[in-house]
């Protein structure tokens, strides 16, 4: 699916016949003299939830902002739903929603009164099995902000805010929902509610989802596909199960005999803990037996990218996704 | 249902919706008293000091300029700074997301910036025909004239209220700088007396914008004939009045889309962003 395994693909122009709803290639960002993008390549399918990780400054808003529209890249091929972001036009729009860190804007509006009229945009562009905009109540009830229809924007707490902001990017019925930070300053709560909203969306409406976030619990849980990126380049690509067991095959494990801890690392767990057992019985006790996790993976991505290695883990990575994503 | 006239129309319901929030808003609506409260008083007391050679107070015959330079003033002021506020808040990147956005914004802030002049200067107005005698010299076709006159000079100062705000940094640097250019027009417009008793390069300076020609505009509707005696070249120059402001309207009018486009180009995410936290840092 990457660009190193399709060179034709790009060559051909748009390739949106094997349903991806974005696709970049060789995305190049610079600011002066600062590069933030060093050619990125990546593909969003149908139906997919991306999510792309990243310390600060990786380039994560520049990336969702160029695809948005919001921002000219310098240089690159992006196709977004079919058509260039930086050449498409107001139609195009209808057919994806953003959803942006809101601040104090239209505070003196109501909830459903502002949602009923950012619908109202996307009437035009109903078709028979699209219907555009979801009616007001529909939206409110699903991202909870049901009995706060009333209320001004201005009195809504934090939470209830940001569900406001999902609500608007959702209100045109989206076949592509970009979120940057969406759960930044959500409490564990309201959180959770977002996860099981978006798995809703990725569920029921087949809505293609792309993300930004600094959470790795929340990319494990919400991600079919997690992009992970440093220093303006994509150094990861690949689910977060196969990203945690590229990064080590090892895993930890951790017990107790007699009271004193010990830690072992491995990378054939079931032979030492069966060992262990026949060794020690049931004096073997907090037995604990860790996988890697996508966290182990985004450190050592991250790290490896900063010690000035990341030719080497970028070529490590890809190679080995690439090899894992040729039969899918 | 062409997607873009759909968005206009819309937008206009955006600027009725936003007009109502500011009559039932009581910040807003003391806000919207103040500059006809304090000119209210003013005229007051010019009730009684009678101008020499004319049955006319001072007070009647400030009253159209007075009403002029609101016409100027709002409607500079009120989309210069709504539009800068707005882009600081994320208003306009939050329209700019849906599709024909920007044209609902724009529909709907001129809309809003429209009606949100038209109430302080009812507000002036009713009071002084109800206080003063002869505010009106011009008779019912005095009162015919008025509504293009004042569509005159909205158009003359919308566009360069859109243009003002979307050049500026901030609605900080409006609230400052429109206070003082409005403050030193006005001084120099022929408001509260005589632009001849100016010396020549200010009289010239003034004839320059639109502020002086939409008072003269208003005094020719409102004073009788004889008051034309103290403007420049005794007479209201009525075509030269309507060719300045026509000009004015036209630059506006050409200039405010494109610089408009220009702005809204470079909203993005991470520009309000920056902007949150340079706001934030302020206060």
């Amino acid at each position: 699916m990457r660009a190193v395994s399709e060179p034709s693909a790009s060559a051909a122009g748009p390739s949106i016949t094997n349903d991806s709803v974005i696709d970049a290639r060789d995305l190049r960002m610079r600011y002066g003299t600062v590069d933030v993008l060093r050619g990125v390549d990546f593909t969003v399918r149908c139906g997919e939830v991306l999510v792309m990780l990243g310390p600060n400054g990786a380039g994560k808003t520049t990336t969702i902002e160029i695809l948005e529209g919001f921002r000219m890249r310098s240089a690159g091929d992006v196709t977004v739903l079919g058509s260039d972001p930086a050449t498409a036009g107001e139609d195009w729009r209808a057919r994806f929603g953003v959803v942006l860190q809101s601040w104090r804007d239209h505070g003196k509006w109501r909830v459903h009164e502002l949602l009923h009229h950012l619908g109202r945009y996307y009437a035009p562009y109903a078709t028979p099995d699209r219907q555009r905009p979801i009616p007001t109540d529909e939206l409110i009830e699903r991202v909870g902000l049901t009995g706060h229809e009333r209320k001004k924007i201005s009195a809504l707490s934090g939470g209830q805010r940001r569900r406001l902001d999902v609500a608007v990017g959702l209100v045109g019925r989206p076949e592509l929902l970009i979120l940057d930070e969406p759960t930044a300053g959500f409490d564990p709560h309201a959180r959770r509610e977002f996860h099981d909203l978006i798995h809703r969306l990725s569920d029921l409406e087949d809505t293609t989802i792309l993300l930004t976030t600094h959470d790795l619990d929340e990319a494990d849980k919400l991600a079919d596909r997690v992009l992970i990126l440093a220093g303006g380049r994509i150094v990861a690509d690949g689910s977060p199960d196969a990203l945690a067991r590229q990064v080590s095959g090892q895993a930890e494990v951790r017990w107790s005999v007699n009271g004193q801890r010990h830690v072992h690392a491995t990378t054939e767990a079931t032979p030492f803990v069966r060992q262990l057992f026949e060794q020690h019985g049931d004096r073997v006790t907090d037995l604990e037996v860790r996988r890697a996790s996508l966290e182990d993976t985004y450190i050592t991505m991250v790290q490896r990218h900063e010690s000035g290695d990341a030719e080497q883990a970028v070529a490590e990575f890809t190679g080995r996704t690439d090899h894992r994503q040729g039969g899918s | 249902m062409n997607p873009k006239a759909h968005a206009a129309r819309t937008g206009l319901t955006r600027g009725l919706i936003e007009f109502r929030q500011m009559l039932t808003n009581a910040s807003d609506m003391s806000f919207m008293l103040i500059m006809p409260g304090i000119l209210l008083v003013v005229l007051y007391f010019q009730r009684n000091s009678e101008v020499e050679g004319t049955p006319l107070s001072l007070a009647v015959l400030s009253i159209p300029g007075v009403l002029g330079i609101m016409v100027a003033y709002l409607a500079m002021m009120s989309p210069a700074y709504s539009l800068a506020a707005e882009r600081e808040d994320g208003t306009l990147l939050r329209m700019k997301a849906l599709p024909h956005g920007m044209t609902g914004y724009v529909s709907g802030r001129v809309l809003g910036s429209v009606l949100e002049s038209l109430v302080p200067m009812v507000l002036l107005l009713v009071p002084t025909l109800l206080l003063f005698d002869g505010v009106m010299s011009g008779g019912p076709t005095g009162w015919l004239l008025l509504p293009p006159m004042v569509l005159l000079g909205l158009l003359s100062s919308l566009p360069i209220g859109f243009i003002i705000g979307s050049l500026a940094r901030n609605p900080r640097t409006i609230g400052g700088w429109g206070f003082l250019t409005t403050g030193g027009l006005a001084a120099i417009s022929g408001i509260f007396f005589p632009i001849i008793m100016l010396p020549a390069w200010l009289q010239v300076l003034a004839q320059i914008f639109p502020v002086y020609w939409i008072g003269l505009g208003m005094r020719s509707i409102f004073l009788p004939d004889e008051a034309a005696a103290v403007e420049i070249g005794e007479s209201w120059r009525t075509l030269e009045m309507l060719g300045v402001l026509g000009v004015w309207s036209i630059i506006g009018l050409a200039l405010a889309p494109v610089v408009l486009r220009r702005m809204a180009r470079h909203e993005s995410g991470s520009a309000v962003e920056a902007r949150r936290h340079e706001a934030a840092q302020r206060i």
